[in-house]
């Protein structure tokens, strides 16, 4: 999966600034936190999502990575990838904001669109999540470790994480190949040729 | 209690387990390996390495319960969800930490050999002489010359891919086809030449194959490793050194055997054989051999020194120079420097190169003077960023979507692995308030590094951006992501080899000095660390010693 160098300049970009998506979560759920603050949450078994839950996280996750001329992210069931990451990988500050999120979500939707996420339609969906986006990059420029994670960032970055770790988005999106069987270290790349989905 | 007698007994399964077992039972000695954990099958024990990355539920990260039940393992990288099986159980086998020590076990047949990074360089004289030279600790008893054709035998066997680059600090050696730089590696290399007399950037060295050798697949590129590789393709016991000592017939394998000491028979002054806690059955066992290589990986091997012989020496066999224990030593890292590059937007690779680019030594060599001792290596790669960068002026939809399918700019990073001085008091001790699942004391680690090596990670960093920025990289930054002792996974020095039975444990052919049929072959040997990585010293020393073992057991001497 990855060897030393890699693991390490993983978490040298990490500590660099360039958080997201997958380096956050593949080093660690917590990087901040103590043995023991760990060794607590641990111990403890997160909240479960239900059906109706995943569904809504499958229809927001589609809204950030859409069907293009490849499928989206509930064609990649990342709603259901997200309500295990939380699950088992949050710690529980983690995911009361998780699931608060869920709500706040909806409220912002609300007051943007005047109904609930479900109800808007494509360009509603785009607009409410684009203005929670900017929110959650405002939030971010001054955030303290020691201060709340913002709810859409977590969205934002379990959707990518979810949606180009799966079999569609790593085969689709992205080029997957088992058994490279050679290595070539210069091979041409016209723009739009799809990236590899594993290094 | 039972008995049993083979000629050569070799406890542990690891790097240096392994190879002794080939090379004791090639030369036809009925050898029992001897491994604490459980059996590990080449290919159909390798559960996760033909799985996909989304067959893993967490995508291969770690969960809160894998982070409880692993605390040291979450430290690093090393914690994940792929390859969990590998690390030991830290419930079951705990230990102390006077200081932070980050000790990262793999207790199965094959040890480490399983997850090791598998870069493998020789040493050189400048490392063998620099305790002489420096006037610190010991000197080594052995030479380059010594180990020379013993580290061709090693690479022989084990396929080592490299390139032959000339260099005195980074002896060439018998190397399979190396892999090949890539195009921005390529580049940097020519660049830091044209700019320096004495840096370079070569290809890694590493114990990958590049071609079929001994029934073994050459290396696919899908740097899936440290999963257990189903070619066989990487240097680990199960894929060579196990089949080759198998197939003399002279090899007994016992997994779930915990060593608790060995049998010192203070009429011949001689280990006799070794005492043997079955980790299923809680049973014991004796089982005796003329002679008895000690492989259980550095601090390990130590610890079976302490506990055995307190009877004749209460610190243990091997203690009576007073160093069993001390001098640990590691490399320290995760510091360095990473940029932008700018360019070779036409240009990707194919394939995923389970191996870096190297930067050998330069520090305090070929004249070079700075306030510290001693030096440090890099190894880093360069590649095209891929979906999980940043885009800051991208929010979400179809256009980061998009954008996510290609990929990034090129970057490169190196990251320095630097040598750590053999400092007395740098040491483990029985903590005998503590026990294991078992009921044995555990180990206790007061180690630390000190002012050489905090003097050198500020030129691990510096040099790695000047490098990078001479190399023409933009947006260089620096990095120190803080280290502790064994973090390195490069555990040295608690046996040491010397000139002196009153100074070191081990002497020049690593047999104790108290009870010269037992050999340490592993890290524990090690009277310096130098900066490169061990494992393929380990591997020389081990055949070296079998050698002479079997040498003297003709002669009747041991």
């Amino acid at each position: 999966m990855m060897n030393r160098r890699d693991a390490l300049a993983r978490v040298a970009l990490l500590m660099g600034g360039a958080v997201i998506g997958g380096d956050y979560f593949l080093t660690g759920c917590s990087p901040a936190s103590s043995d023991k603050e760990k060794t607590q949450a641990g111990a403890k078994t997160g909240p479960t999502l239900d059906a109706k839950q995943i569904a809504y996280l499958d229809e927001v996750s589609d809204t950030i990575i859409p069907t293009t001329h490849t499928p989206g992210a509930k064609a990649a069931k990342v709603g259901s990838f997200m309500a295990v990451m939380v699950r088992d990988c949050y710690k529980p500050q983690d995911q009361e904001i998780f699931t608060k999120g869920l709500t706040q979500l909806e409220d912002a939707s609300q007051k943007m669109n005047g109904k609930g996420f479900l109800a808007c339609d494509a360009a509603q969906r785009k607009a409410l999540l684009t203005a929670l986006d900017t929110e959650q990059k405002n939030y971010g420029k001054t955030k303290t470790p020691e201060q709340p994670n913002h709810y859409f960032r977590m969205i934002k970055e379990l959707t990518l994480l979810g949606y180009f770790t799966s079999e569609i988005g790593a085969t689709q999106a992205l080029r997957y190949l088992p058994v490279p069987g050679k290595y070539e270290g210069s091979v041409p790349y016209k723009k739009g040729d799809r990236a590899w989905a594993t290094t | 209690m039972e008995k049993y007698t083979y000629d050569a007994i070799v406890i542990g399964s690891g790097i240096s387990g392994g190879f002794a077992a080939k090379e004791l039972t090639e030369k036809g000695l009925k050898t029992i390996m001897l491994e604490r954990g459980r059996n590990v099958e080449h290919i159909k024990d390798y559960v996760n390495a033909n799985k996909a990355p989304w067959e893993f539920p967490h995508r291969g990260g770690k969960t809160q319960q894998m982070i409880a039940d692993y605390p040291v393992l979450s430290r690093d990288y090393t914690l994940n969800e792929t390859n969990l099986d590998f690390w030991v159980n830290e419930k079951d086998s705990p230990y102390a930490e006077v200081k932070p020590f980050d000790w990262f076990r793999g207790y199965q047949v094959g040890g480490r050999s399983l997850m090791w990074g598998r870069q493998s360089y020789r040493w050189s004289d400048y490392d063998f002489e620099a305790n002489a030279k420096d006037g610190i600790a010991v000197d080594w008893p052995i030479r380059y010359k010594d180990l020379a054709p013993w580290y061709s035998h090693a690479e022989k066997f084990a396929g080592i891919s490299g390139n032959r680059d000339g260099l005195p600090q980074l002896p060439d050696g018998d190397f399979m086809p190396p892999m090949e730089m890539n195009c921005v590696e390529k580049d940097v290399a020519a660049r830091i030449k044209k700019h320096y007399k004495d840096r370079h950037m070569v290809i890694g060295r590493t114990a990958n194959i590049t071609k079929p050798h001994n029934n073994r697949v050459n290396c696919q590129y899908r740097n899936k490793c440290w999963l257990g590789c189903p070619f066989g393709a990487y240097f680990s016991t199960q894929s060579a050194t196990l089949p080759a000592a198998v197939a003399t017939g002279n090899l007994t394998l016992r997994p779930f055997s915990i060593v608790t000491k060995i049998l010192y028979d203070k009429d011949t002054k001689r280990a006799k054989g070794v005492e043997v806690l079955d980790a299923e059955t809680n049973k014991t066992y004796e089982y005796f051999a003329k002679i008895i290589f000690l492989n259980a990986s550095a601090l390990n091997s130590a610890w079976v020194l302490m506990n055995s012989a307190t009877d004749v020496w209460p610190e243990g066999l091997g203690s009576s120079s007073g160093e069993l224990g001390h001098n640990v030593m590691d490399h320290h890292f995760r510091a360095g420097a990473h940029g932008d590059v700018e360019g070779f937007e036409d240009q990707y690779v194919y394939g995923r190169r389970a191996n870096g680019i190297y930067v050998p030594r330069f520090r305090n060599l070929f004249g070079d003077k700075r306030d510290y001792i001693r030096g440090f290596g890099y190894q880093g790669s360069a590649g095209r960023q891929g979906w999980s960068r940043d885009i800051a002026e991208m929010s979400i939809g179809a256009e980061l979507k998009e954008a996510m399918t290609e990929p990034g700019i090129w970057t490169m990073g190196l990251t320095g692995f630097g040598e750590t001085l053999p400092y007395h008091d740098n040491r483990i001790f029985l903590d005998k308030t503590k026990k294991d699942k078992w009921g044995l004391p555990v180990l206790a680690m007061d180690a630390t590094i000190r002012d050489n090596e905090q003097k050198m990670r500020v030129d691990m960093m510096q040099d790695a951006k000047e490098m990078l920025e001479v190399a023409g990289l933009k947006n260089v930054t620096t990095y120190n992501n803080g280290y502790n002792m064994g973090g390195g996974i490069h555990e040295m020095g608690t046996a040491r080899m010397g000139r002196d039975p009153k100074t070191s444990v081990l002497n020049a052919h690593n047999q104790v000095w108290d009870a010269p049929n037992v050999y340490v072959t592993d890290g524990a040997a090690m009277t310096s660390a130098a900066c490169q990585n061990p494992s393929l010293t380990y591997m020389a020393l081990t055949a070296r010693a079998v050698d002479h073992a079997v040498s003297e057991l003709k002669k009747q001497n041991v």
